[in-house]
C-alpha cells in the first residue's frame, strides 16, 4: 500500500545538515515503507518568525527537499504577522520555487485576517495550507489555533485547501469542529496513537477527508501510521487516508511544476 | 523529541554487547524446554515470528471513551492476530473504583473466562485506602496473580508516601512484580473534570534501591521519564520500562543508546492505544535479532521465570 507522509519536520532528527537530516527520515520512513514525505520548516524553529527567519528556513528546506526531489515535497513557513514578507516568500518558493504548500504553525491565531491574503494567494496556486492546531485543557499558546478558529477561516475561503493539523489534538472535538467545512481535511499527525480517532474521523468526515501524517521527528513515523494500520476502517479508506487523498490533493500544483507521479 | 535524553549509561547493569553474550547463552541453554507455569503459551503465531510478550494491556472500560477493543474477547483476539503469546492486562476499574476488592475479583474472572489463558493479571492496589494489605494478600494468595499494577496519579498519592514504600516491601517479599503507570493520557487532552498531573518517579531510585527483592516496571513513562532521571532510575536496581509511550523517529535505537536492552520490555497500553503502534516501533528502528527478541519477549519471560510459578 502506497503510502505519503504530509506531516514531517527536520528537528529531533540526527544530522548536522538539512540534507543529512532529511537523509535519516527517509531511511526511517522507508523501513516502513513511506515514499513521500511533505517536509516544513528547519532545523530551528520560532514560534514567532520574523521574515529574516522563515526564509532561513525555508531555504533549509529548499536544500532538503533538492537533495531528494524524489522523495520529498516542501510546505513554505510563514507568519501572517508579516503579510508582505509572506507573499513574497509564497512567490519565492511555491509559484517560482519547488515547495507544494503552506505551513502555519503558532504566531498568529488563524481566524484573524491577517491571514487571508495568504489563503487566497494559497487558493489561486492550488497549494494546501497546514495550519497547526490544538486544543489544550492545559492552555494553547497565545497564537495557537483551534479547529474552531480554522473552521471559521475556512467558512471565509471555501475555495482554499486547509488541512486541520493534528485534528486538533484532542480530535474528538476537533473533528466535529470541521465537520462542516468539505474544504478542510483532518491531518492524522501529531497525537498519541488512541485507538479510535481514523474510525471517527473516516465516520463523521468521510475518508476523503482524512490524512496520514506523522509530525516526525518529534513522533515515531511507526505509532502514527498504526492509527491508520490499526483502525478498522475498510482498505479502501486506508488507501485514500495513506497516499490517495494527499495525491488528489497535490495532483495539480505537481502537474504544474513538472512532477510526475 | 529525544525520548532518552542525554548521552550515559547507568554503571550497574551489563552493556549491550554483555547483554547479547549472555541473552544468547540463556536461550542456548533453555532451548526445546517445557514452559513453566505463567510463562507465555505457544500457539500458531510462534510458528512465523517470534511473539510478544505484551507488558501493558488494560481490561475494562476507560470512563471516557469507548475503545475498538475494549470487550475482552475482542482484545484477545486482536493481540493474538498481532502475534502477542501473553499479556500482562490489569482492569482499568483500578484507576478509579473504591471498592478495590471487587476489581481484582472481576480481573481474575475476566481472564478466567477469556482469552485461552492469554491475558495474565496485574491486580489493582491502593495504599491509601484503608487495610489496603489485605487487598496485597488477596492478590498473592486468593488470586495468586502474579502481580500489581499501580496508578498513583489517579489514586491520589506520591511516590514518597510511606505507604507506597510499604507496599513495594509488601510486594516483594510476596514475590510479586510491580509496575507502576505514570499517565494514562496526554495530560493536555484531559477530560476537565478528570485532570491528573503525570507521576513524579524522583523518589522512586532511592525507593527501589532499599527494597531488596523488588522487580519493578514503570508503564506509560517514556513520555515524562527521559535523560538522567530514567537512567539513574534503571540503574537503582531491577527497573525496567516499556515502549508505549517512547516517541521519536527510530525511539527503539535511541533508547538502547542509553538503556540496557534487557530493560526495555515490549509494551503496547492496548486497547487505549493502536496495538499496531509499539508492534511498527520494533520495526521503524534496525534492531539485531538479539535485542528484538529479548524486548520484544525474552526479557519478560526472564522477569516473569524469576518469580516462584502461581
Amino acid at each position: 500500500m502506497e503510502i505519503w507522509d504530509l506531516h514531517v519536520h527536520l528537528s529531533g532528527v540526527p544530522g548536522d545538515t538539512p540534507e543529512a537530516r532529511l537523509g535519516k527520515l527517509l531511511e526511517y520512513a522507508g523501513r516502513l515503507g513511506i515514499s513521500r514525505l511533505c517536509l516544513s520548516m528547519g532545523m530551528k524553529w520560532s514560534e514567532d518568525p520574523t521574515p529574516e527567519e522563515f526564509r532561513r528556513s525555508n531555504d533549509e528546506m529548499l536544500r532538503a527537499v533538492r537533495a531528494h526531489p524524489d522523495r520529498a515535497f516542501g510546505f513554505v513557513y510563514l507568519n501572517p504577522k508579516h503579510a508582505k514578507a509572506s507573499l513574497d516568500e509564497m512567490d519565492r518558493c511555491v509559484r517560482d520555487g519547488p515547495m507544494v504548500g503552506i505551513k502555519l504553525w503558532v504566531a498568529q491565531r488563524c481566524n484573524a485576517p491577517e491571514l487571508d491574503p495568504i489563503i487566497a494567494r494559497a487558493a489561486a496556486l492550488q497549494a494546501p495550507v497546514l495550519q497547526h492546531t490544538w486544543i489544550k485543557i492545559t492552555g494553547n499558546l497565545p497564537g495557537e489555533s483551534t479547529p474552531m478558529d480554522l473552521a471559521e477561516l475556512a467558512g471565509r475561503h471555501p475555495q482554499a485547501i486547509l488541512v486541520c493539523g493534528h485534528t486538533g489534538g484532542d480530535w474528538e472535538v476537533g473533528i466535529r469542529a470541521i465537520r462542516p467545512h468539505k474544504n478542510v481535511y483532518a491531518d492524522l499527525a501529531g497525537g498519541d496513537p488512541a485507538a479510535g480517532i481514523a474510525e471517527m474521523a473516516v465516520r463523521e468526515l468521510g475518508a476523503e477527508r482524512v490524512l496520514y501524517g506523522s509530525d516526525a521527528g518529534g513522533r515515531s513515523f511507526a505509532s502514527q501510521l498504526a492509527k491508520v494500520f490499526g483502525a478498522e476502517i475498510p482498505e479502501d479508506a486506508k488507501r485514500l487516508i495513506l497516499a490517495g487523498n494527499l495525491k488528489r490533493i497535490l495532483g495539480p500544483i505537481l502537474e504544474r511544476k513538472g512532477v510526475r507521479l | 523529541m529525544n525520548p532518552a535524553g542525554a548521552p550515559g549509561r547507568p554503571g550497574a547493569t551489563p552493556t549491550r554487547r554483555e547483554f547479547l553474550a549472555s541473552a544468547a547463552a540463556a536461550a542456548t541453554a533453555a532451548g526445546g524446554a517445557a514452559l513453566a507455569a505463567g510463562s507465555p503459551a505457544t500457539n500458531a503465531a510462534d510458528e512465523d515470528r517470534p511473539g510478544f510478550v505484551d507488558v501493558n494491556v488494560n481490561l475494562g472500560r476507560w470512563p471516557l471513551r469507548r475503545l475498538p477493543c475494549d470487550e475482552p474477547d475482542r482484545l484477545a483476539d486482536k493481540l493474538r492476530s498481532r502475534g502477542v503469546v501473553q499479556a500482562w492486562g490489569a482492569s482499568l476499574d483500578g484507576v478509579l473504583h473504591k471498592d478495590i476488592g471487587a476489581v481484582n475479583d472481576r480481573l481474575a474472572e475476566d481472564c478466567r473466562r477469556h482469552g485461552g489463558g492469554l491475558f495474565l493479571p496485574f491486580g489493582s492496589l491502593d495504599p491509601k485506602l484503608p487495610d489496603w494489605e489485605k487487598d496485597l494478600d488477596r492478590i498473592a494468595e486468593v488470586h495468586r496473580f502474579r502481580g500489581i499494577r499501580l496508578h498513583p496519579n489517579y489514586r491520589g498519592f506520591r511516590l514518597d508516601d510511606p505507604r507506597l514504600a510499604r507496599a513495594l516491601s509488601l510486594a516483594a517479599e510476596r514475590r510479586l512484580i510491580v509496575q507502576i503507570a505514570l499517565v494514562m493520557e496526554d495530560e493536555r487532552m484531559m477530560h476537565p473534570l478528570l485532570r491528573v498531573e503525570p507521576v513524579d518517579p524522583a523518589p522512586l531510585a532511592a525507593l527501589v534501591a532499599r527494597i531488596p527483592g523488588l522487580r519493578l516496571v514503570l508503564v506509560n513513562a517514556l513520555r515524562t521519564l527521559r535523560g538522567e532521571s530514567l537512567r539513574s532510575l534503571i540503574s537503582a536496581g531491577n527497573v525496567s520500562v516499556e515502549i508505549s509511550m517512547l516517541e521519536g523517529v527510530g525511539g527503539v535505537a535511541g533508547l538502547l543508546e542509553h538503556v540496557p536492552a534487557d530493560r526495555i520490555l515490549f509494551g503496547s497500553h492496548a486497547p487505549l492505544y493502536t496495538f499496531e503502534a509499539a508492534e511498527l516501533k520494533l520495526k521503524e528502528s534496525p534492531l539485531a535479532e538479539d535485542p528484538r527478541h529479548a524486548i520484544s519477549r525474552g526479557n519478560a519471560e526472564r522477569l516473569l521465570d524469576s518469580l516462584p510459578a502461581g
